[in-house]
């Protein structure tokens, strides 16, 4: 036992008090700063159902896109725009990213091929939507010589992927070892105890993986500038022509001089914001309540 | 024991090709089948007489493998399309692309210098004001907040990921620019204006917007991959700081912050990712203007911004390839950026986190 340093009593206490005020100040610093942080949210949330609720009614809803200097219009050709883009996204990206997810967590577990395409996936989700939109130009727009739905569709598509793949692999992760086993061990061939096994158990997971990239490429619109492109009229089934699409027509109202349509845009906006917190509020639900617990 | 020797009787087809230990299943199935409407008895009926085959199994793995593999082959087909669509620019410019400030699409000259300069200022803009605030409420909600504000908080915060890009830019163009040009960038001329940072002409649209919004924008991102990352040190670690009679702040300084600090520059690094390709919500406040000035109220122009405003009014193909060879570089920087960012957080979640300094 080495002797205390000699420290007078005075020293201590203000040393101890500063100690006190650096805590006390680092507690004001975060709190002020969540504060600071939720201000803009509430502003734009707030000013957002503000502006668009004054100017949403059923027309927008039922009605084409009215020419410049004309009152009213709406915006139905783009909503369904989006519909069938996003569709057209899910049925191409989600079955992809399943699979791959799937191969990771039950094929290639601990193997050097699983942990690159782990790793590709992961760096995938992290480029910039408006480079997917390129690569989507490039394969199919500069081939074809015009803008298509298709194009859209596959530029979404690709983004999807990646946040499918890991959603999956990390659901059945959770799903227990014993219960594979259990499964294998009754004599049903592996590719049936993953589709009727794993994948079954975790599925609300997996449904939940499926949404997230829903809601994430729903509001996307840099892949669809030159792709998609827009439409001011009805494109409901042709998938070689260019189609309207909710967060595009935004924009194009956005960055207008007509007072009718930034109106137009904030509609817009509220809707496409609605339609996307619907779909992760579901997620919430979702996940608190299905997922299922890993083994013990 | 018994049981399963007296099953396989009614399936004797099957007693060819299977191992004794697989019958016991699909004879169950054959019940259920006949309970089953028609049309998906016939499917299923195929399904039972394949599922135990010899290539049932091989098929299935080959095709997930396939999927998996696509990942690869997305990546690679992206490469592969810009290198070769960006080829005439890149033969004609070289590096000098990289290097020069003339962005004249008449005269057929393009430098990209100007949007580098914007891609940089604007994103490291934005990690400057998002990373503080991102960090204090990652403390504010794992170690301060009641737990009732917890849950509340953090979902309103996830909330902010939610929003769309073009819906900021929405917000950006007639909220924020506004609030820039009349009320914060006078005071900032008045107080900062020695900088040389903040200067007339401020016209709202600038770079300085550009970097509030996408501050805003990547928020989500580095406070909640830091909370995980904080989330993850042991829980001995703070009680043992604790224990020495630190106050809460010193706990999270020595125990929490030091221990996880990669797994926090991971997080930084990840949000810079995400500023540097955004694109929609920049391009509608950043002002648009091809030039390199030291004001950041004057309007900016970003890699992104620029494909997204000329690619489809782009005429002749030296003038397409180079805006694809932006997004070749775009693209280039932000995998490896990804890359790094996702090496340091994998390297702390995997739990190299516990051991002591």
């Amino acid at each position: 036992m080495s002797p205390l340093p000699v420290r007078s009593r005075h020293l201590e206490r203000l040393l101890e008090l500063r100690r006190s005020a650096t805590n006390h100040a680092v507690t004001a610093l975060a709190v002020v700063s969540t504060v600071l942080v939720l201000v803009p949210l509430v502003a734009i949330v707030g000013y957002l159902i503000y502006k668009g609720a004054s100017s949403l009614n059923l027309a927008f809803f039922t009605h084409l896109p009215a020419p410049v200097g004309e009152k009213g219009g709406g915006m139905a050709n783009a909503i369904a725009g989006s519909g069938l883009l996003l569709g057209l996204a899910s049925l191409m990206g989600i079955p992809l990213g399943i699979g791959a997810g799937v191969y990771l967590s039950e094929y290639a577990h601990g193997t050097w091929l699983g942990s690159a395409v782990r790793f590709t996936a992961d760096v995938l989700n992290g480029v910039p939507s408006i480079v997917m939109g390129i690569a989507a130009y490039a394969l199919i727009v500069a081939r074809q010589q015009h803008f298509s739905a298709l194009s859209g569709g596959v530029a979404l598509a690709i983004m999807m992927v990646p946040t499918v793949t890991r959603t999956t692999e990390e659901m059945l992760a959770t799903v227990p070892n014993p219960v594979r086993e259990a499964a294998l061990g009754l004599g049903i061939p592996k590719w049936r105890t993953v589709l009727s096994v794993s994948l079954r158990t975790a599925s609300p997971g997996i449904i939940t993986g499926c949404m997230l990239a829903f809601a994430r490429v729903a509001g996307e619109t840099a892949p669809l500038l030159f792709t998609a492109f827009g439409n001011q009229f009805w494109n409901l089934f042709n998938l070689n022509q260019p189609i309207a699409a909710l967060p595009l027509q935004i924009y194009v109202y956005a960055i207008s001089p007509y007072d009718d349509w930034h109106r137009l845009a904030w509609a817009g906006a509220l809707v496409l914001v609605v339609m996307i917190m619907i779909a992760v509020t579901l997620v919430r639900i979702f996940a608190n309540r299905g997922v299922l617990k890993g083994g013990h | 024991m018994n049981e399963p020797k007296t099953v396989p009787v009614d399936r004797p087809q099957m007693q060819k090709v299977v191992v004794p230990q697989e019958r016991a299943v699909p004879t169950e199935r054959t019940v259920e089948t006949a309970a089953t409407p028609a049309g998906l008895s016939v499917v299923r009926s195929f399904l039972l007489a394949k599922s135990s085959g010899r290539y049932a199994d091989g098929a299935f793995a080959s095709l997930m493998v396939v999927c998996a593999l696509s990942v690869f082959a997305i990546v690679l087909l992206i490469v592969f399309v810009l290198i070769s669509k960006s080829m005439p620019s890149i033969h004609q410019f070289g590096w000098r692309f990289f290097e020069t400030r003339t962005w004249d699409p008449v005269s057929g000259q393009f430098g990209a210098l100007p949007f580098i300069y914007g891609t940089v200022v604007s994103s490291l803009l934005a990690v400057l004001i998002a990373v503080p605030l991102a960090l204090a409420v990652s403390i504010f909600l794992l170690d301060i907040c009641p737990r009732f504000l917890r849950g509340p908080i953090s979902f309103l915060t996830e909330l902010l990921a939610a929003i769309p890009s073009v819906v900021y830019g929405l917000w950006g163009v007639f909220v924020l620019v506004p609030i820039i040009r009349d009320q914060v960038g006078p005071v900032l001329e008045k107080y900062l204006g020695w900088t040389g940072f903040f200067a007339e002409p401020n016209f709202g649209v600038s770079m300085f917007s550009a970097g509030v919004i996408l501050a805003i924008m990547i928020f989500p991102v580095i406070s909640s991959i830091s909370r995980d990352v904080m989330r993850a040190v042991p829980v001995n670690q703070r009680e043992a700081v604790l224990a020495l009679g630190a106050t809460r702040w010193e706990m999270l300084r020595i125990g929490v912050l030091r221990n996880s600090r990669m797994g926090i520059v991971g997080s930084v690094i990840l949000g810079l990712g995400r500023a540097l390709g955004e694109t929609m919500a920049v391009t509608m406040v950043i002002g648009n203007h091809p030039d390199i000035l030291k004001n950041l109220l004057a309007p900016g122009y970003t890699l992104a911004s620029v494909i997204a405003n000329e690619f489809t009014e782009a005429t002749g193909d030296l003038y397409l390839s180079a805006l694809i060879e932006i997004g070749l570089a775009l693209f280039l920087v932000t995998i490896v950026v990804n890359a790094i960012a996702r090496l340091l957080v994998w390297a702390v979640m995997r739990g190299n986190t516990a051991r002591a300094h």
